[in-house]
């Protein structure tokens, strides 16, 4: 156990360290304060601000105004008390499927660069039999047949059809890895298994294992917001997906005065998926000074 | 040390004949192709038959619910999905199998009477052309884009492109299709947008007239855009990293020292070098498109293969869902085999290290 509290220490350093040379880049900067407050409006938001239960006829479809910044909906409803409110969905699902599909994935990916050989060889033949099947019409009818009701259901589904592609992608960095200097130091040493997996081999992955997590997060968002879309997950909770959808359903598409209320869980959406990118790809500059501008 | 003498060499025998053909670049793949669509058919067996809660189950109980006698949904349901429901479940499957391989996909539930293959073949060409034609823009615009971008790096072209090209990756493509109708229909009012529901206008002939091509190009030009948009991005932004790789390597300082013009090395040195990787990108990115036209073809009413998907979806159209859902897959699974060989024409180091394994 001692590996693995060592790793959690350097995990801890190099993430101090990480986040001092993050603060110098602007958008990684931007992306990590931008998804660090929509995660926290949408956790604490709810409790502080919890969603309206009535409708207000008087109040349909208007635009912003000083009362209500973001418009109003079809219900008369203030749509910046909806965002805050229908964040949560979102953030979890994303959450979930993005790490839980990245620990699959190290696990078999690092499992099938070691041993090697016909092992290695048939996983990644099934892992690229996987990639060429088109994913998101999968999903979808594997969805509707399971009729599933909640998002933690929905997003061990996502995770368990995305993690071979990333499997393959930790496969091959475990390979490139696994012949530097540093690592056949260790070998000779006998250092042991576990200390060179925690110690020498996961930290100089970490950043590969963030930005690839980030970019599932994102790629489940889409599929979430498009499997709501389509009717499949069910309307019971109002999250920005189902907020579109149902905009989109009452015609507000064809009306421009109700902009407002597709526009404002569009943003929503939209932001949390470019603050979450602009980090991944300026952690990818911090970590690879080939990528750094010369500025 | 070991010698090599002439008795060491084997005869070639019939067993290497078979073994020289099964090591083979376009063999290999194609065998890896089938085993995908028979992969895929056989989770669509498990999701329509074997599974708890499968597709039969769902569809027997709601015909009972519609007052059918349980006995005679069951009948129903079996002649709908084209199964023999008193077979065991290893001959179900390979009666399924062999109704795929003969092109039986069974009837339509909602829409009584029509064969799920008669609606896919009346479908399936407008998706070809949107995702086919959207995959060349993307790709052409992908790669000149990407190599300005590489050139001209650290000046602000650079930087606008690569943020941009980030910014349209970020995005979801329904997104971008929502918001692309919002603006482009609604408010700007540049484009009809209920005109241009369906592939074409109704009352119009198909054939190679003017008038023909023209109806049809008003139909997909905002699809079109929407599919470029959503993935020309990544394109732009490998396109660029590989440029940037490959303007490293030692052959191309040696082509500067020897003197060559900037056009000849751009295109014979660098870009040849720097686009090969992407064909291999080709694959995901068929399978990406593909899956966004579930959403965006439902999005813009446009009738092809994802939309029908869509739609059997809502219906709960269960014999269609698993028609459609075959055939999306075959087509991605064959255009990537397609990929695959192109690539090993372009690039024969793909072909020989397939033939040394």
């Amino acid at each position: 156990m001692a590996a693995v509290r060592d790793f959690l220490t350097s995990f801890w350093q190099e993430g101090v360290k990480t986040l001092k040379i993050l603060s110098r880049n602007k958008m990684g900067l931007f992306g990590l304060l931008m998804t660090t407050l929509i995660i926290f409006v949408s956790f604490v938001g709810p409790l502080i601000w919890p969603p309206e239960t009535s409708a207000n006829v008087k109040e349909i479809n208007k635009g912003s105004s000083p009362a209500h910044w973001l418009g109003t909906d079809f219900q008369g409803q203030d749509n910046l008390r909806k965002i805050v409110n229908g964040g949560k969905d979102i953030v979890t699902i994303a959450l979930v499927t993005g790490v839980l599909s990245m620990l699959i994935a190290v696990i078999v990916g690092s499992f099938s660069a070691f041993i090697g050989g016909r092992v290695d060889s048939i996983l990644m033949d099934l892992v690229n039999v996987w990639l060429t099947i088109p994913k998101f019409p999968l999903l979808a009818v594997l969805a509707t047949v399971l009729a599933l009701k909640d998002v933690v259901t929905l997003s061990v589904l996502m995770a368990i059809l995305d993690w071979p592609a990333l499997a393959r992608q930790v496969r091959s960095q475990v390979l490139s890895l696994k012949n530097r200097e540093y690592i056949e130091a260790a070998v000779m040493l006998d250092l042991g298994t576990p200390r060179i997996l925690f110690r020498e081999l996961l930290p100089n992955m970490m950043s590969f294992i963030a930005i690839s997590t980030i970019f599932e997060m994102t790629h489940a968002i889409y599929q979430q917001t498009g499997l709501v879309f389509l009717g499949i997950v069910p309307y019971s909770s109002a999250n920005w997906g189902v907020m579109i959808s149902a905009a989109e359903r009452r015609g507000v598409l064809f009306n421009p005065q109700a902009a407002w209320s597709i526009l404002a869980p569009i943003a929503a959406i939209v932001l949390f998926q470019l603050a979450l990118v602009s980090f991944a790809r300026s952690l990818d500059e911090v970590f690879n000074p080939r990528l750094r501008s010369s500025a | 040390m070991t010698t090599i003498t002439a008795s060491s060499v084997p005869e070639p025998t019939w067993r290497d004949g078979v073994r020289k053909i099964a090591s083979s670049y376009l063999v290999r793949r194609l065998a890896k192709a089938l085993f995908s669509i028979w992969l895929v058919a056989t989770i669509t067996f498990f999701v329509i038959r074997a599974m708890p809660g499968n597709a039969i189950d769902i569809l027997m109980q709601d015909l009972t619910a519609q007052g059918v006698s349980p006995d005679d949904a069951r009948n129903q349901a079996a002649a709908l999905m084209g199964i023999d429901l008193d077979q065991p479940l290893p001959e179900q499957y390979l009666d399924y199998l062999s109704n795929v391989i003969h092109g039986n996909l069974g009837h339509s539930y909602r829409s009584a009477g029509l064969q799920v293959t008669t609606m896919i073949t009346t479908v399936l060409p407008w998706t070809l052309f949107s995702v086919g034609l959207s995959l060349l823009i993307t790709f052409v615009v992908g790669i000149v884009l990407g190599s300005i971008m590489a050139y001209k790096r650290d000046t602000w072209i650079d930087h606008l492109l690569s943020n941009l090209a980030a910014t349209l990756d970020a995005i979801s493509p329904y997104l971008i299709g929502l918001l692309a109708i919002l603006f482009f229909g609604i408010i700007w009012k540049l484009v009809p947008i209920t005109e241009m529901r369906g592939a074409m206008s109704s009352g119009m002939k198909p054939g190679f007239t003017i008038a023909f091509l023209a109806d049809i190009f008003k139909h997909v030009r905002v699809l079109l855009l929407v599919y470029v948009l959503s993935s020309v991005g990544s394109w732009m932004l490998q396109m660029k990293s590989n440029t940037v790789a490959t303007l490293g390597e030692d052959y191309v300082m040696v082509a500067r020292a020897r003197g060559l013009t900037d056009g000849r090395i751009l295109t014979a040195y660098v870009g040849r070098n720097a686009t090969l990787p992407l064909f291999t990108r080709l694959a995901i990115s068929v399978g990406f498109i593909v899956g966004g036209s579930v959403l965006l073809e439902t999005l813009f009413t446009y009738r092809g293969i994802g939309f029908l998907l869509a739609h059997a979806i809502s219906e709960r159209d269960y014999p269609v869902m698993q028609g459609v859902f075959l055939i999306i897959t075959m087509s991605v699974i064959f255009s990537n085999l397609l990929a695959d060989y192109v690539y090993g024409w372009l690039d024969p180091r793909v072909r020989i290290s397939g033939e040394e394994n």
